[in-house]
C-alpha cells in the first residue's frame, strides 16, 4: 500500500512541524481570548461602565478584538504552510545536480530522498546521536551517513550522495529558519491587529456590524463548500482522465471490447464489458426492485392499516439504514452459495459464486426502501379527490390504483426508479464482494462478471504506480461514473418536474 | 345517506350488485384479492430477506465473541527467558517468542503427561499447533512488562489454534481435518480429550474487542481494536468538520441568500452531491488530499474528510429543514424588539432548530460509520497492526475502520474470517442501533409542533 503514490514526506518528519503549528495555532488562540476580555474591557472602560453610550453591546467590542488577531494570523499562517515547502525546494535545489533539476520526476525524487535524510538527521538529534553542530557539518567523504542514521533507527534505501546531504543540511538550515520566521511573523501579526482592534474601540466604533459582516462572510464560505467539492471532484477526476488519455487513445478506452490491464504494459482497457457488467447488473437490481418496491408503496399507501403502516415502514426502512457492506458480506456468503448450488449448478449455468445473479438481486433488495419510499410519498400526494371519483364510479381499489393512481403518480415513480438505477450503478461494496472480477460480455446471469465501481477500486488498491495507464484508467472510468449517475439524476428531476400534474 | 338507502331497500334488487355480481364481479373481486397479496408478498419477500440476513450475520458472528482457550500451569523459568540472569529488561528482549512458544509447549506437554492425557497419534509438532501462534507473543510482551513475574508457575488460560477454535464452534469437523494441513482427525479427538479434563474451553473473547487485526495465519487473534479506535477519530472529526460547516451553510441558504444565480448553484450541487456513488468522494480524497496536498495514507483524518464531504450534504438539507420549520412569528418578534438579522439567528431560531439538527447529524454519523468504499481507495484497507496514538497525532496514523475491517476479513481465504467479519458487523450494528434510537428518542423529546 504505502508508497504507491509517490514517497509522501510525512513518515519521518511530520511529528515535529505539526507540534509547533499547533503550538503555534493554540498560541494565536489564547492571545484571541485575551483580546476578546482586553478589548470587552477597554470598551467599558472607555464609557466608565456606562453600556448605554457605547454603539454595540460589549460583548460585541471583545469578539471585534478576537476576529481582529486571529483571523489575519491565522490566514497568514495558512498562506505560509502552502508556500513554506515550495519555497524551500527553491532553495535546496541549487544543491542538485542540473540535469536532475531538469526532470520533473527525478526532482521530486530527488526532493523527498532530501527530505528523508534530513528528517533523520532531525531524528538522530533529537535522540541525542549527534550534536546539531555534527548534523550541521558531517560530510559523506568522511563518515557513512547511512549508517550512522540506521544506528539510530532510520533506515535508508541507499547510500547518501554527498550533494543529497549538502541539500539536506541546507534543507534543515532553511526549515528551521523558517519555521522560527513562521512564528514571529505570526506573532506579530496577531499581537498588531489585537492592538489595532483596541485602537479602534471607541464608544461610537459599530464593532456590531463590523463582526457581523465577518460572520456573514464565513456562512457565504461555508455555503460554497458544496460547489468547491464539485469543482475538487471534477478537477481531479478531469486531470488525471486526460493524462490516461495522453497515454491510451480514448476510442480505444470508449470502444473497447476486452479489458486485460497488465502492469508491465501492453493493457487492454476496453469500457464495454465494465459497462455491460454494470448494466446487466443494474437491470437485475432493477427488475428485483421495482415490483417489489412499488408492490410495498401501494400496500403501505392504500391497504394497510395506520397501525400496520406505523410498523411495516420503519422496518423497511432499517434496510436502507444497513451499511452496504453487510449486503455485500451476505452476498458473499450467503446469497452466492445458494443461487450456485440451488440453480447454477443444477441447470448447468456454471459453478461461480459471485455473479451478475448475486449482486443483482442483493441490490434489488437494498434499492427496495429507496423505491418505496419515494413512490410512497408520490402516491400520498395524489389528492383524495380523484380516489373518491373513481370509486363513485364503481372501480375497486386495486383498478383505482392501476387506472387511477399510478398513471397520475407516473412520472414521480419514473424519477424514483431512475434514480434508485443511478444508486445501483454507483453501488460498490455489494459488487465488489458479489459480482466477481472477470470482466466478459457474456448473457449468463450466473457468470462472474465485473462492474466499472469493482475495477475503480481494484485499480487504485494495491501497489500502483500512479504514472501508468492502467492505474490512471480508474479515474476515467470514475469520471464516466459521475456523468452516466449526474445525467440519470438531473434526467429523473426533469421528467418529474415536466411531467408532474398539478393538483390544487 | 340514511334515506337513500331505505329508498334502495325499497326498489327492487338489481339484477347485478357489486356484492352478489355474476362471473364479471368475481373476476374483478379475484383480481382485487390478487393486488393486495402482491402487496403483502412485497412486504413480506423484503422483510423476510431482511430476516433471513441479520440471521445469517448473527448466527455466524456472534461465535466470534467466543473463543477456545487452553488452561494450564505455565512456570515462567529464568534459565530460559533470561540466559544473562540479571533481569534486565535489554538482555531479555532477545530471546523472541520462538523460544516462548518452546516453552509454552512444553509447558502444555507437561500438563497433559501429568495429567495422564494420552498424546496417541499426535506428534510433538502437532502438539505445539494446538496453542496459538499468536500466544507466545502476549506471555513475551506481558514478561517483558513485568520481570518479576519470572520464575513464577501461574496457571494460563493462552488462545488455541484458530482450528480448534472452528472445532468447538462445529466449523471444522473430522472431514474437512483429514484434508487439512494444519489439522488432523487424531488431534481433534485430543481436543476431546482435553475438554473432559477441563484444558480446553471456551471464554468470552474480550480479545475480540480490544486487540488489533492479526495475520492470515492467526485468525484466532484477530480483533478489531484498530478499527474501532479509528473509526472513533473518524467520527469525531466528522462531527468537528462537518457541524460546523454543515450549519453555517444551512443558515446563509435559509436566512440570508438573496435568490440569485449563485444560491441556485449553491442548492443544485447539494442535491446532486447527495446522489453522487460514494466511491467518486474515495477518488477526490485520494486526488486532493493524498496525491495533492500529500495527507498521509490510511490516516483517519483524510477519511475524515472524505466522509464529510459525503456527510455534508446530507446534514444540509436535514439543518435547512429544521431551520424551516421554526415559525416566521419567532423572528419577526426578535427583529420586532430591535435584534439584528443575526442575532435573531443566532439567539432564537438556532436553539429552537436545535434538536432537528442534532437528529439530523446524529443519522448522517450513523451513515458515515457504514460507509466503506471510499475508505479502500485512500488506503485504509492496509494492514495496520498497532494503534494509532492518542489525538491529535493518532489523527495522521495509519488506521483502519470497522466497515473496511469487515471486507478485508471477508476477502481472506480462511473461513475462520468470515465468523470474525460477521462478528465485526455485529459490533457495527450495535453502534448503528445505538445511534439511530437515540435520534429518535431526542426527535420524541424535543419534537415541537408549532
Amino acid at each position: 500500500m504505502a508508497g504507491a503514490f509517490g514517497p509522501p514526506p510525512f513518515p519521518f518528519c511530520r511529528k515535529l512541524p505539526l507540534m509547533t503549528v499547533l503550538l503555534l495555532l493554540s498560541v494565536i488562540l489564547v492571545i484571541a481570548g485575551a483580546g476578546f476580555f482586553l478589548g470587552r474591557g477597554r470598551a467599558l472602560s472607555r464609557v466608565s461602565g456606562n453600556v448605554r453610550a457605547l454603539h454595540s453591546l460589549p460583548g460585541y467590542y471583545g469578539w471585534h478584538a478576537a476576529i481582529m488577531t486571529a483571523m489575519p494570523a491565522l490566514g497568514i499562517l495558512l498562506v505560509w504552510l502552502i508556500a513554506q515547502p515550495i519555497v524551500l525546494e527553491r532553495q535546496v535545489l541549487p544543491y542538485l545536480p542540473a540535469d536532475i533539476v531538469a526532470d520533473s520526476t527525478e526532482r521530486t525524487l530527488a526532493m523527498a530522498d532530501v527530505r528523508r535524510v534530513a528528517a533523520g538527521l532531525d531524528m538522530a538529534v533529537s535522540t541525542g546521536a549527534m550534536t546539531e553542530d555534527e548534523a550541521g557539518m558531517i560530510r559523506t567523504e568522511l563518515t557513512d551517513v547511512r549508517s550512522r542514521l540506521a544506528s539510530v533507527g532510520v533506515a535508508l534505501g541507499s547510500d547518501v550522495k554527498r550533494e543529497t546531504l549538502q541539500a539536506a543540511q541546507a534543507y534543515r538550515k532553511s526549515f528551521g529558519a523558517a519555521v522560527l520566521w513562521r512564528g514571529i511573523v505570526v506573532l506579530a501579526v496577531a499581537l498588531a491587529g489585537l492592538a489595532l482592534a483596541l485602537r479602534l474601540t471607541e464608544p461610537d466604533f459599530r464593532a456590531r456590524n463590523r463582526g457581523e459582516a465577518v460572520m456573514l462572510g464565513v456562512l457565504i464560505t461555508a455555503s460554497s463548500i458544496a460547489i468547491l467539492t464539485t469543482v475538487g471532484i471534477i478537477w481531479s477526476m478531469l486531470s488525471e482522465s486526460l493524462n490516461f488519455f495522453s497515454q491510451y487513445p480514448a476510442s480505444e478506452f470508449f470502444f473497447g471490447l476486452t479489458w486485460s490491464p497488465n502492469f508491465r504494459g501492453g493493457s487492454d482497457l476496453g469500457f464495454i464489458p465494465l459497462l455491460w457488467g454494470t448494466m446487466y447488473i443494474s437491470l437485475v437490481a432493477m427488475i428485483v426492485a421495482v415490483p417489489l418496491g412499488l408492490f410495498t408503496a401501494i400496500y403501505l399507501a392504500e391497504y394497510a392499516s395506520p397501525r400496520a403502516r406505523a410498523w411495516i415502514k420503519p422496518v423497511i426502512e432499517i434496510i436502507a439504514g444497513i451499511p452496504t457492506v453487510v449486503f455485500g458480506l451476505f452476498a458473499l456468503v450467503t446469497v452466492g452459495p445458494f443461487l450456485r448450488d440451488w440453480f447454477a449448478e443444477p441447470f448447468g449455468f456454471g459453478n461461480s459464486g459471485s455473479s451478475v445473479m448475486t449482486a443483482g438481486l442483493v441490490i434489488g433488495i437494498l434499492n427496495i426502501p429507496f423505491i418505496s419510499s419515494l413512490a410512497d410519498d408520490i402516491i400520498n400526494s395524489v389528492p383524495q379527490s380523484l380516489r373518491d371519483g373513481s370509486y363513485g364510479l364503481g372501480a375497486t381499489k386495486s383498478e383505482t390504483v392501476r387506472q387511477v393512481i399510478l398513471p397520475a403518480a407516473l412520472p414521480g415513480i419514473v424519477g424514483a426508479v431512475l434514480l434508485a438505477a443511478s444508486r445501483a450503478i454507483g453501488e460498490t461494496m455489494i459488487v465488489t464482494m458479489g459480482a466477481g472480477a472477470a470482466a466478459k460480455l457474456s448473457l449468463n446471469p450466473f457468470d462472474a462478471m465485473t462492474t466499472m465501481t469493482v475495477k475503480i477500486v481494484g485499480q487504485l488498491t494495491g501497489d500502483t504506480d500512479f504514472n501508468s495507464p492502467e492505474t490512471l484508467v480508474a479515474f476515467a472510468l470514475g469520471i464516466t461514473l459521475f456523468v452516466i449517475t449526474l445525467g440519470l439524476n438531473v434526467f429523473a428531476l426533469w421528467i418529474v418536474r415536466k411531467y408532474r400534474e398539478q393538483y390544487e | 345517506m340514511t334515506d337513500i338507502s331505505t329508498s334502495g331497500a325499497a326498489a327492487p334488487r338489481p339484477a347485478k350488485s357489486i356484492l352478489s355480481g355474476g362471473r364479471e364481479m368475481a373476476r374483478r373481486n379475484a383480481a382485487e384479492t390478487r393486488f393486495k397479496l402482491y402487496g403483502m408478498l412485497a412486504i413480506s419477500v423484503s422483510l423476510g430477506v431482511l430476516a433471513v440476513m441479520l440471521w445469517t450475520i448473527f448466527s455466524d458472528g456472534i461465535s466470534a465473541f467466543k473463543q477456545a482457550k487452553l488452561t494450564f500451569p505455565v512456570t515462567l523459568s529464568s534459565e530460559v527467558l533470561d540466559p544473562a540472569g540479571n533481569g534486565l529488561r535489554e538482555e531479555m528482549t532477545k530471546v523472541t517468542t520462538i523460544g516462548y512458544g518452546r516453552l509454552l509447549s512444553a509447558a502444555f506437554k507437561a500438563e497433559l503427561a501429568a495429567k495422564g492425557i494420552s498424546t496417541e497419534g499426535v506428534s510433538d509438532k502437532e502438539l505445539a499447533d494446538l496453542i496459538s501462534k499468536d500466544a507466545p507473543g502476549v506471555l513475551r510482551s506481558e514478561v517483558l512488562a513485568n520481570p518479576a513475574l519470572l520464575d513464577t508457575t501461574e496457571l494460563r488460560s493462552v488462545l488455541a489454534s484458530g482450528r480448534i477454535d472452528g472445532y468447538l464452534k462445529g466449523r471444522v469437523t473430522r472431514q474437512t481435518a483429514e484434508r487439512d494441513g494444519q489439522i488432523s482427525p487424531a488431534m481433534l479427538d485430543l481436543a476431546d480429550r482435553l475438554m473432559d479434563a477441563g484444558i480446553l474451553g471456551t471464554g468470552f473473547n474480550s480479545r475480540f474487542l480490544t486487540s488489533p487485526d492479526a495475520s492470515d495465519q492467526r485468525p484466532e487473534a484477530a480483533g478489531l481494536g484498530v478499527a474501532i479506535l479509528g473509526s472513533a477519530y473518524m467520527m469525531l472529526l466528522v462531527l468537528v468538520i462537518c457541524v460546523p460547516l454543515g450549519v453555517a451553510a444551512s443558515i446563509y441558504l435559509e436566512e440570508f441568500a438573496p435568490k440569485n444565480r449563485w444560491t441556485d448553484l449553491v442548492e443544485v450541487n447539494i442535491s446532486n452531491l447527495a446522489a453522487v456513488p460514494s466511491i467518486v468522494f474515495g477518488i477526490l480524497g485520494l486526488a486532493v488530499f493524498i496525491n495533492f496536498a500529500k495527507f498521509p495514507q490510511s490516516s483517519p483524518l483524510v477519511g475524515a474528510l472524505v466522509l464529510s464531504l459525503m456527510t455534508l450534504p446530507t446534514i444540509i438539507i436535514a439543518t435547512r429543514a429544521s431551520i424551516r420549520a421554526v415559525p416566521p412569528s419567532i423572528r419577526d418578534a426578535a427583529l420586532g424588539v430591535g435584534a439584528s438579522k443575526m442575532q435573531t439567528v443566532f439567539h432564537h431560531v438556532l436553539p429552537l432548530a436545535a434538536p432537528g439538527i442534532l437528529t439530523g447529524t446524529i443519522l448522517g454519523l450513523a451513515s458515515a460509520l457504514g460507509e466503506t468504499a471510499p475508505l479502500l481507495l485512500i488506503g485504509m484497507v492496509a494492514f495496520v497492526d498497532n494503534y494509532p496514538a492518542p489525538p491529535v497525532e493518532g489523527f495522521f496514523d495509519p488506521a483502519t475502520a470497522l466497515p473496511v475491517q469487515v471486507y478485508s476479513w471477508a476477502s481472506r481465504s480462511d473461513p475462520a474470517f468470515i465468523e470474525r467479519s460477521s462478528g465485526a458487523i455485529i459490533v457495527l450494528l450495535v453502534f448503528l442501533v445505538i445511534m439511530n434510537v437515540t435520534a429518535i428518542i431526542l426527535r420524541r423529546k424535543f419534537e415541537r409542533r408549532w
